[in-house]
């Protein structure tokens, strides 16, 4: 594999602190390897910053493996970039030709407030989850395998929902900046197993409580949170959390 | 009764109240467009099946007072959603672009393709509704013909058809979705249908104006 080098123009948002009214400042980012990832581009940058003696663009990243959810951000309004079920970290200078300009900036959501410049608050995800995210089991030795029969395509459905990492893509790509996406995978992957069936009910009520508590919008059924889902989340969890909240509504003792 | 409203004024309870109300308003363009197609079988047909609809009397007012719920209902959780969706992104993105496949003109649009149907109901409502119109001396054909013979009206009109089929297109699907009926046997079928539905609510309703001004 024979990389090239590209030059590209870089239009960054720029804010200091959750309070600062934030900036656009353009960038020259020369001789990029083509092999190099996106994030490895804006080390790049950075470093050229940090030489120049400015401050480096606050970027969130972690394993830089596509399977931690911390990195993300809207590049040319495409959560995670253009690509298909590919986070931030995965995408590929590859995927830019000579001379584009890109337009990066934070996830835009009242219930993502920006930190620094593209790093955002997630937070509101972690409260989601401790409304009601878990299953609540005594502590003790494991339980033998194949107790509680599980048929296999319900392991596959709850595989294929608890494969959301909560990178909070599904909110900044959704017009109405709704969690539905993520609350439907996490309310899902436990709600078709018999282990989570027990709290379905009250899971279900207070997930969704707390997901309009944080400033969520509500669901139009868009679909570009399925469209830009780095692990190609499916709508039809959201179609499952609507028929759990209607469910424990109307027919629980929640 | 507490929680009813506690259901009910959450995010996905406002969206199911808003399904199943414009669920019903598919019910109803459903049995208008058939009773209003006997237009196709002359004057005689379109008004007897007009006198028919009156004769039933009280049932036909429940039927109007039922509509008319369901509409304050609708339309009333459309415009909180509309807001509260505005206001869950303070700060617009610069560069705002679908990832294909996602959003459509129609679903992009239903805000404001509703606020248009809205408007044209109340025309529709004040130009021939029996409650509105006297219709002592007429029968229901000269009068639906006096009002399309109204370049003006007619064109409002056949525009407003465009409209609907545009809403139907999002939200027969859409509301099949919230109530959380998606599954792969028959999902593909609801989205076809509401494809299919809002072309024959466009084209059916449509031709209707036309048809009544070729009859004279």
């Amino acid at each position: 594999m024979s990389g090239k080098n590209i030059n590209l123009t870089l239009k960054i948002w720029r804010q200091n602190s959750p309070e600062d009214r934030g900036r656009w400042e353009i960038f020259q980012a020369k001789d990029i390897s083509t092999e190099a990832s996106f994030l490895e581009m804006l080390d790049i940058v950075n470093e050229q910053l940090a030489l120049a003696g400015k401050e480096p663009v606050a970027f969130d990243h972690d394993c830089r493996e596509g399977i931690c959810g911390t990195c993300g951000c809207a590049v040319n309004g495409r959560p995670h970039g253009p690509d298909r079920e590919t986070t931030l970290c995965q995408l590929h200078m590859r995927r830019f030709q000579e001379g584009d300009t890109l337009v990066i900036e934070p996830y835009r959501a009242r219930a993502f407030p920006v930190i620094k410049d593209l790093v955002v608050d997630r937070s509101a995800f972690d409260g989601v989850i401790q409304a009601g995210g878990f299953v609540s089991v005594n502590t003790g030795q494991a339980q033998d395998a194949n107790n509680l029969p599980v048929p296999r395509d319900d392991a596959e459905r709850a595989m294929d929902a608890a494969a959301c990492i909560g990178c909070g893509a599904c909110v900044a790509a959704c017009p109405n900046a709704a969690a539905m996406l993520f609350v439907s995978a996490k309310v899902s992957h436990l709600a078709v197993l018999p282990q989570g069936r027990t709290e379905a009910a009250r899971r279900a009520l207070s997930m969704v409580a707390q997901m309009d508590a944080a400033g969520f919008g509500n669901c139009t059924n868009h679909k570009e949170c399925e469209v830009e889902c780095p692990k190609g989340i499916s709508i039809s969890n959201i179609a499952r959390l609507n028929r759990e909240f209607i469910k424990a509504g109307l027919a629980s003792k929640e | 009764m507490i929680w009813v409203a506690r259901i009910f004024s959450t995010s996905i309870g406002k969206k199911q109240l808003m399904a199943v109300t414009g669920i019903l308003f598919l019910v109803f363009l459903t049995t208008h467009l058939l009773g209003n197609l006997s237009i196709y079988g002359g004057i005689e047909a379109f008004n007897a099946y007009a006198e028919h609809l009156h004769a039933l009397g009280k049932l036909l007012v429940v039927a109007e007072v039922g509509l008319v719920v369901a509409l304050i209902i609708h339309v009333t959780l459309a415009i909180i959603l509309f807001f509260e969706n505005r206001k869950a992104r303070p700060i617009k993105y610069a560069v705002d672009k679908s990832g294909g496949g996602g959003r459509t003109l129609s679903s992009q649009t239903m805000p404001f393709t509703g606020l248009l149907i809205l408007a044209f109901v109340g025309l529709h409502l004040a130009n021939l509704s029996h409650h509105i119109v006297d219709q002592t001396n007429r029968t229901i054909f000269q009068i639906a013909y006096e009002v399309f013979a109204n370049k003006g009206i007619l064109i409002f009109y056949l525009a407003s058809m465009v409209v609907v089929g545009l809403h139907v297109r999002h939200g027969l699907w859409s509301a099949f979705q919230t109530i959380g009926a998606n599954h792969p046997k028959y999902m593909p079928f609801i989205e076809w249908l509401s494809i299919f539905f809002a072309v024959i609510v466009a084209v059916g309703f449509g031709s209707l104006p036309l048809a009544i001004l070729a009859l004279k």
